[in-house]
């Protein structure tokens, strides 16, 4: 790797100069005199014992990671090519897209990717406003705020199994909180087999989700808000304008690079969740709470479809890469620029 | 004086609401706890009392059961076990992001960045096959080394913005001293960085303690079987035992919540961080 002398990206002094061999580079003090013989061959030693540190470092995390992320990855892509049972070494019979062709028929997958939106815009309609409001609320001066925000953010530390597990049993038919509610508050006829009636098995899904996750949501906004300067609220307020105006028009749009952050976060979340749905339905009943991971899972592992299950794996990695690059091309590129020109203003 | 009056009213209701988001979190889990310490028939005739009598059969069965103990250990080793080899192998690889040029350097650093993008979800069945092909299956470093493997991308970013930050006159000095990279890095640079270090080992931790497709495809041998696939192999055991599943859902939430209750700063401020950087 032969060394440079050019800087990062400008926005953070280069790394030491003493590393690059230069005669008339950017550096405070007298100009360099011409370097001796000596001098000159300790530089050179230096440089190449910096090749060397940089080869030796990386190459634990560059060994690992394309050995057991980027390899996989690539593994994926080549066996969605074929049929294949997943023994025997590599799979030999090659089928080119039917396995692709197959997906798009596939009712289930279909209908994953279905669930997928409903979750998606569930997610963004209902508990992200949730969490907004929230941390608003958590904003404002008051008792106890800090042990409010300890327990509200407490679920996102727990798995998603013990999380799922324990509303197995809240949502137990018989003995289950959820009904034992309902017949407390005499809302009998609501009563439900929640988990195991097609047409609220995902809300119910959505509904674990929301608790164990909002309060993450919760907390990004809390630290979104708490960069807004005080003086703009309370200059605005001074100016007679009412709480909702300022939230309408300064918060809000302050706020819109968290937003699209949290919207991110929730949607990728969307895209892979497993562990959940596994545990709390595996997917059932019929197929009504099924998400992509988990077709993959039973196809792949149970019914040793391997080819067919790496074709859903590269669907995912298709779906979730093209997201995060319009994503971050179209809805954070302001974000990103503002926060490169708020950069270079600053230098 | 009307002010001060509307200041309390509006207290008392941003109490009231907080209160009720907070029974929203908290009673699911008094649920667990209290049925815990119910039997099935109390659970259906009075589920919303005390429990009465206390049947502590439940706790303490599991509290005496392997069935508990192996997985809680077992989560353990491979949770330090990947964050030791996580952040030896991260900081070294973000330490030359921040501090060296190299050619190739920001291509390198976004193939490793991209890798945020790809979820375990996407690998994990090649990961298998590969992880068969090479033995590891049933062993606990088929877990960790993937898990470290994964872990890459987030602590490589936060720990490099976090190099960056050193000035270059710490370096420059070492240098004189005749300190070799490697000295600096050991003896100067990580014990300068233990925030972000600690930072980026809890997340880590969590992540490795909670993660469950791995353990469940790796394990086939429930000896190795970790906290995560225990809990739910126990359900499916006991699926109608509401009482017991619920008390050892309960006990293995106690770990989580522990380390909660000490790194809980470290873990919000490295989430906030880490997202205003993805």
């Amino acid at each position: 790797m032969k060394t440079t002398t050019q800087g990062p990206e400008g926005q953070l002094p280069a790394p030491t100069s003493h590393r690059t061999a230069t005669r008339g580079s950017a550096r405070r003090g007298p100009a360099p005199e011409q370097p001796r013989p000596r001098v000159e061959g300790s530089l050179r030693r230096r440089r190449r014992l910096d090749k060397l540190t940089v080869a030796l470092f990386l190459a634990p995390a560059m060994a690992l990671f394309v050995l057991l992320v980027v390899g996989p990855i690539a593994l994926a892509i080549y066996t969605s090519l074929f049929k294949w049972n997943g023994f025997g070494g590599l799979p030999e019979d090659f089928v080119g897209l039917d396995n692709f062709r197959r997906l798009l028929e596939d009712d289930i997958f279909i209908g994953d990717l279905k669930r997928g939106l409903i979750l998606v815009l569930l997610s963004i309609f209902v508990q992200l406003p949730v969490a907004l409001g929230l941390a608003l609320l958590l904003n404002q001066p008051m008792r106890g705020r800090a042990f409010y925000r300890v327990v509200f953010f407490a679920p996102y530390v727990l798995s998603e199994v013990i999380t799922a597990v324990l509303f197995t049993m809240v949502f137990s038919p018989n003995q289950g909180l959820a009904n034992q509610m309902m017949s407390a508050l005499g809302l009998e006829n609501l009563q439900q087999e929640w988990l195991a009636n097609t047409s609220t098995v995902l809300y119910a899904l959505f509904f674990v989700i929301s608790w164990k996750y909002f309060g993450l949501h919760m907390i990004l906004y809390l630290a979104g808000r708490q960069s807004i300067p005080k003086e703009l609220t309370e200059a605005a307020l001074t100016d007679g304008a009412g709480t909702w105006q300022v939230f309408r028009h300064i918060t809000l749009p302050l706020l819109g690079p968290t937003i699209r952050i949290s919207i991110f976060l929730s949607i990728i979340g969307a895209i892979q969740l497993f562990d959940m749905v596994w545990v709390l339905t595996g997917g059932g009943p019929i197929h009504s709470s099924e998400t992509m991971a988990v077709t993959m899972f039973q196809y792949g592992f149970r019914r040793s479809e391997v080819g067919y299950a790496s074709a859903i794996s590269v669907a995912m990695f298709l779906i979730s890469l093209v997201f995060a690059l319009l994503y971050q091309r179209f809805v954070m590129r302001r974000d990103i620029e503002g926060a490169i020109t708020t950069m270079r203003e600053k230098r | 004086m009307s002010t001060r009056r509307d200041t309390k009213v509006r207290h008392f209701w941003l109490h009231v609401i907080a209160i009720v988001v907070g029974a929203f979190i908290v009673v699911p889990v008094a649920f667990g706890v209290l049925g815990g310490f119910k039997d099935n028939g109390q659970l259906s005739n009075n589920p919303f009392a005390l429990p009465s009598p206390w049947v502590p059969e439940n706790y303490t069965s599991i509290l005496s059961s392997s069935g508990f103990w192996r997985p809680m250990f077992n989560s353990a080793l491979i949770a330090v076990a990947t964050v030791v080899l996580l952040v030896l192998v991260a900081s070294m690889a973000a330490y030359v992001f921040a501090r060296f040029n190299f050619r190739g350097r920001e291509l390198l650093y976004t193939l490793f960045a991209a890798g945020l993008m790809f979820p375990f979800a996407v690998a994990i069945l090649p990961l298998f096959v590969l992880l068969r092909e090479l033995s590891l299956l049933n062993s606990p470093l088929g877990v960790i080394l993937p898990q470290a493997a994964f872990g890459l991308p987030m602590t490589i970013i936060i720990l490099r913005s976090f190099f960056r930050t050193i000035p270059g006159e710490v370096e420059e000095a070492a240098i004189l001293d005749g300190c070799t990279p490697f000295g600096f890095f050991w003896r100067i640079l990580l014990p300068m960085a233990r925030p972000a270090l600690a930072t980026v080992s809890v997340l880590a931790l969590v992540a490795s303690w909670n993660n469950f497709m791995l353990p469940l495809v790796v394990f086939t041998d429930p000896s190795w079987w970790t906290l995560p696939v225990g809990v739910q192999q126990f359900q499916g055991q006991y699926a109608d035992d509401t009482a017991r599943v619920l008390a050892y859902v309960v006990l293995a939430m106690v770990p989580a919540l522990a380390f909660y209750a000490v790194a809980e700063r470290q873990l919000v401020g490295g989430l906030a961080s880490g997202a205003t950087k993805g």
